[in-house]
């Protein structure tokens, strides 16, 4: 049952401005159906890049990038974006919330744009993620009247609208206290054990990764252990 | 495809900065309505100064000329056919200035589909007697009825009754200052004497003002048969025969051919007054070049608002790229809220045009030249609003085009790094 969902084969990138340097060397690693890994590495050692390159918003890299058993090398941007749309759920340091919208219509932006369902689905499945996370009494609010905490969860809700395959966060509890933290972990630990989502969660905070079930620790643009616990 | 989703998301865009919104669609909104009313005042203008000459000029005039013959005895000789001929010292043949069967050849203009109408007319020239001092004058005798269908007649005519000319016998029709230097008033009778030296009494019965002075003191209208009774000719005597088109452009072409045809003069109203034609021509690329700039400025009002938008929404723009939305879609966003500005700042632009027209409309104008003018001329002409609308539509178009693919090429992974 549980089949690879993502693999990276061989991932190498480079930065050339202002010279060149290689940030990722050869990174190979896969992530099977329900996995909760975090990514661990000291600031500048290319754990957001990579993150980058498999969320298949970054583009230029060398290697092999499957998701779902399809390789993304030459594919056009409109279809990246819909396999983005389709099979990534994606959570940011700072929550992105579109101001102009309310809560609700944040987190079925996403899911009206694949059109998989319609409008009315979309806005039931968006009631219901909001309120896996605890929070469906504050859909019709503004995103600004809302608390950090809050604005990730909302965050994350929307990451999971299209019922992703999986879930990338970079840097998700960067900008919160421990008490919201502790929230955003646990919510991320109840999708992984109980919905079997898989998650990737690029962090530096090593106490939130010792918790999770497997550690990649990189440095340098390579992988320097990579630790399941199960 | 996702239209709707597209257009509420360019909706809540716009709804952000509405102000900016507001500010972009207001010079939209004013560059139409000027572009509008100046060209529906310009044209208003240009038809009233082309109907100065326009209106009661004939498109093709049919007429005969004293002239040397064109054609000398000694071309058709056979003799010297093959010779090179000197004719010195050519004269004008001494020719009746009438139009023969003029009856048929204006029933055969009447069949012609091209033709609006007819008109025929006899040219006089005469001698106004005032006292012992004679003035010089001209006198029209006008087919009354055909003369106000077609050349507006009636419009010129500023006291007394046009239709009194046909049912009075021997009466006249003066021209404003002739009847000035006359001291002439409605129901006079004067005195004009033909070159051949015929004298006749006409009874004043009205007042004829074209607008160009110089016009108005020389020329007077009779009726046609007052005229033959003048010339002492006879009733199928006529010098005259105006044609009026359905085309008015068609009238060189069909001078050429009625010449042909008729074995006559024929001059086009083109010919005949060529710097009218130029004269509104030239206007109307002014007005159209303003009109035009207004609406290019409009456009880089929009422009610069849509680049000042998109460097202030990097973020959504990213944000809505990393949850699928590819750049398709956010150029899309970007024309839309383009159009948006466009099409609601240019359907205002049309009313407030037409709105400030109308108002010109009701601002009075009241000039001795013109008679039948008592405000400012407007020529609400379907055209212009046409052209307002897809010039409008058209530059927004391009404003949006150029921030839209911007937009639509952003990196989402540059814009959220670089927090």
């Amino acid at each position: 049952m549980n089949e690879k969902i993502l693999e990276a084969k061989n991932i190498t990138k480079y930065f050339h401005d202002p010279i060149s340097i290689q940030v990722l060397k050869e990174i190979t690693f896969s992530i099977l159906q329900g996995e909760f890994v975090s990514i661990i590495g000291k600031s500048g050692c290319g754990k957001s890049t990579l993150l980058y390159i498999l969320s298949t918003m970054d583009t230029d890299y060398e290697g092999d990038l499957l998701i779902g058993n399809i390789a993304m090398r030459n594919k056009k941007e409109a279809e990246l974006a819909l396999i983005r749309s389709e099979k990534i759920g994606f959570v940011f340091q700072f929550h992105y919330l579109l101001n102009e919208f309310s809560v609700l219509r944040n987190v079925m932006l996403p899911g009206l744009k694949l059109a998989k369902y319609s409008e009315k689905e979309v806005e039931a499945r968006a009631y219901q993620k909001l309120k896996i996370l605890g929070i469906q009494d504050e859909a019709l609010k503004k995103p600004n009247q809302l608390s950090g905490g809050q604005k990730q969860r909302v965050a994350i809700a929307r990451s999971l609208i299209n019922d992703p395959l999986i879930l990338m966060a970079d840097e998700p509890t960067g900008n919160l206290d421990k008490k919201n933290s502790e929230i955003v972990f646990s919510v991320f630990q109840e999708l992984s054990e109980v919905f079997n989502q898989a998650l990737l969660i690029v962090t530096h905070d090593n106490e939130f990764a010792a918790r999770t079930h497997r550690i990649i620790e990189m440095e340098d643009g390579k992988i320097l252990k990579d630790v399941s616990k199960k | 495809m996702n239209f709707k989703l597209i257009a509420s998301v360019s909706a809540s865009l716009l709804m952000a900065r509405w102000k900016q919104t507001l500010v972009a669609a207001i010079g939209v909104t004013f560059s139409i309505t000027m572009f509008i009313t100046l060209l529906s005042f310009m044209a208003g203008l240009n038809t009233l100064l082309d109907g100065l000459i326009g209106n009661r000029t004939a498109h093709i005039r049919l007429y005969n000329e004293i002239q040397p013959t064109k054609v000398q005895p000694v071309y058709l000789s056979d003799k010297y056919k093959n010779h090179y001929n000197f004719i010195s010292s050519v004269k004008p043949k001494n020719e009746r200035l009438q139009i023969y069967s003029n009856g048929a050849v204006m029933d055969a203009l009447k069949k012609d589909e091209r033709v609006l109408g007819v008109a025929p007319k006899i040219i006089a020239q005469v001698f106004y007697n005032v006292g012992a001092i004679d003035l010089t004058g001209v006198i029209n005798g006008v087919d009354v009825e055909e003369e106000s269908r077609l050349f507006s007649f009636k419009d010129y005519v500023t006291s007394g009754n046009v239709i009194d000319l046909r049912n009075i016998p021997n009466s006249i029709i003066l021209g404003k200052g002739a009847a000035e230097k006359m001291l002439a008033n409605l129901g006079d009778v004067i005195q004009v004497t033909t070159p051949k030296g015929e004298r006749m009494q006409l009874k004043v019965v009205g007042y004829f003002q074209s607008g160009i002075q110089e016009i108005d003191k020389v020329q007077s209208y009779t009726s046609i048969i007052t005229a033959q009774k003048l010339l002492g000719e006879s009733n199928s005597y006529i010098t005259d025969i105006q044609v009026k088109l359905k085309d008015i452009l068609l009238a060189p072409s069909l001078a050429k051919e009625y010449a042909k045809l008729f074995d006559i003069e024929a001059v086009d109203i083109q010919s005949a007054n060529s710097q009218f034609e130029t004269g509104s021509s030239i206007r109307t690329l002014i007005s159209y070049a303003v009109g035009i700039t207004l609406l290019i400025v409009a456009g880089f009002g929009i422009y610069n608002i849509l680049n000042m938008m998109i460097y202030e929404k990097m973020d959504t723009i990213a944000i809505l790229k990393a949850t699928g939305f590819s750049g398709k879609d956010v150029n899309r966003i970007f024309i839309t809220i383009a159009l948006t500005i466009g099409v609601f700042g240019g359907m205002l632009g049309l009313l407030f045009g037409f709105g400030l027209s109308s108002l010109i409309d009701q601002v009075p104008f009241n000039t001795a030249a013109l008679p039948t003018i008592k405000t400012y001329p407007i020529d609400y002409n379907l055209k212009f609003y046409l052209i307002g609308t897809v010039f409008s539509i058209v530059t927004t178009y391009f404003a949006g085009f150029f921030p839209s693919r911007k937009a639509s090429k952003i990196d989402p992974v540059i814009i959220i790094r670089g927090k």
